[in-house]
């Protein structure tokens, strides 16, 4: 366990940032997804991770997280985490702003950090209307508020802009822009582009022929 | 962390009126048993505290396949998982919670059954101090399988063959404590339970990281 991502996170105050991917390889059922990837970012970087349906995007996500162990090779990184994926994590018949401030609770933020997730996704008018009533895009948007109001500086993005209209991108676009402004890392995985200047492009292909069968 | 896991299942089961579930079926079977059996009140003394027991194994199935499904699918666990906390920690606080659910309602659900089965005030006491030491061990043995089965489709009746042959030791113990001599088989039950207990967080644990995989 030592060697994993999950062992090296700290809260991370004077250390610098760093997310640290070391020659990772990924095989899941019975199949190499991925393998000999190495990328790393610092404070304020993004990575854009790119590629066709299952070839091993979220995948990657949640390799970095600890939520997968990696087949070969290690991942670091000095700061807490936050996973925005296709599964909101809130629950149905609470009122919006008080499902995501539970998250923002246990994370050590203050009361008000809910409030200014929810602005910054445009969601403030429905901050009291029950998660299991949200459409797909305020779905979508109520995780990415979640992942804001967490205050973790390294942000895991899978498909941030899908089911998004145009006006809800360009607000995604802007939170990434601040939370990188504020030093933090952003690693999304998108097939479709994004709304922001990716400092690491990652381009995953399906490997032609599986060495280890 | 802890805390936060087992307010909000306590939470959850309370607002859902899944807690009410088991008391109201070992008074739904307490009901019952006089029009199967017939009205003699020897014959109801003699078998109630058999009765009990079988009602209270059977009622610890009923919560089984909400215990850690929904919060699976919902990306609950996955999000605790990033946060750092262990998959052990996560079901022993889940086992704290749905103790909490289910033992005390059940041993308040005691009273009015043994009423209905006009057990003597003697064997009452000796029902629910089996009870007592037996249902930590039923709710343990309830949140292993719910972590066994879960993710698997049409799981609710495999939940029934792998729980009621596992509960056998308690049942013989605790339905044994209740004849004459019980001190014995009051200790067995309660180190029947508390193997369980202890079993139970590792077990569960282990397997819902093999499920994540």
């Amino acid at each position: 366990m030592g060697a994993r991502g999950q062992a090296a996170i700290g809260k991370g105050g004077d250390e610098a940032l760093r997310v640290d991917v070391q020659d990772i390889a990924c095989r899941r059922g019975g199949r190499m997804l991925f393998a000999g990837l190495s990328f790393t970012l610092g404070a304020g970087e993004a990575a854009h991770i790119s590629g066709p349906n299952g070839v091993g995007k979220s995948s990657l996500l949640r390799l970095l997280c600890g939520l997968l162990l990696p087949f070969a090779g290690r991942v670091s990184a000095t700061g807490a985490m936050s996973l925005a994926d296709d599964r909101m994590a809130l629950d149905a018949d609470q009122p919006l702003a008080r499902a995501i401030a539970f998250w923002a609770r246990l994370d050590g933020q203050a009361e008000t950090a809910s409030t200014t997730a929810l602005r910054a996704m445009g969601l403030d008018m429905l901050a009291d209307v029950p998660v299991r009533i949200l459409s797909t895009g305020q779905r979508k948007r109520a995780t990415l508020a979640r992942t804001i109001a967490s205050g973790a500086p390294i942000w895991l993005l899978d498909e941030p802009a899908n089911g998004l209209d145009d006006r809800s991108v360009a607000l995604l676009g802007e939170a990434v822009q601040a939370h990188r402004r504020g030093g933090g890392i952003v690693i999304a995985a998108s097939h479709q582009p994004l709304p922001w200047q990716a400092d690491v492009a990652l381009a995953l292909t399906a490997p032609a022929v599986d060495a280890s069968s | 962390m802890i805390g936060a896991i087992i307010r909000r299942d306590c939470g959850r089961s309370w607002s859902h009126g899944a807690a009410a579930m088991p008391v109201v079926f070992v008074l739904l079977v307490s009901t019952l048993v006089p029009f199967a059996l017939g009205p003699d009140p020897d014959l109801l003394s003699a078998t109630g505290g058999g009765i009990l027991w079988i009602a209270a194994l059977l009622a610890s199935l009923l919560p089984v396949d909400r215990l850690i499904d929904p919060d699976r699918e919902a990306g609950f666990i996955d999000q605790f998982i990033v946060r750092g906390v262990r998959d052990e920690t996560i079901m022993a606080a889940k086992l704290v919670a749905h103790w909490i659910n289910f033992g005390p309602p059940l041993l308040i659900a005691v009273l009015p059954a043994a009423a209905l089965l006009q057990l003597p005030a003697e064997t009452l006491l000796r029902v629910a101090l089996s009870l007592a030491m037996g249902t930590p061990g039923l709710a343990a043995l309830a949140l292993m399988v719910a972590a066994l089965t879960s993710g698997l489709r049409g799981s609710s009746a495999l939940i029934g063959l792998l729980v009621l042959p596992l509960a056998v030791p308690l049942l013989i113990f605790g339905a044994g404590s209740l004849g004459p001599d019980s001190g014995s088989a009051l200790k067995l039950l309660g180190a029947c339970s508390l193997l369980l207990v202890a079993m139970t967080p590792f077990a569960a644990g282990a397997a819902m990281r093999a499920g994540r995989e």
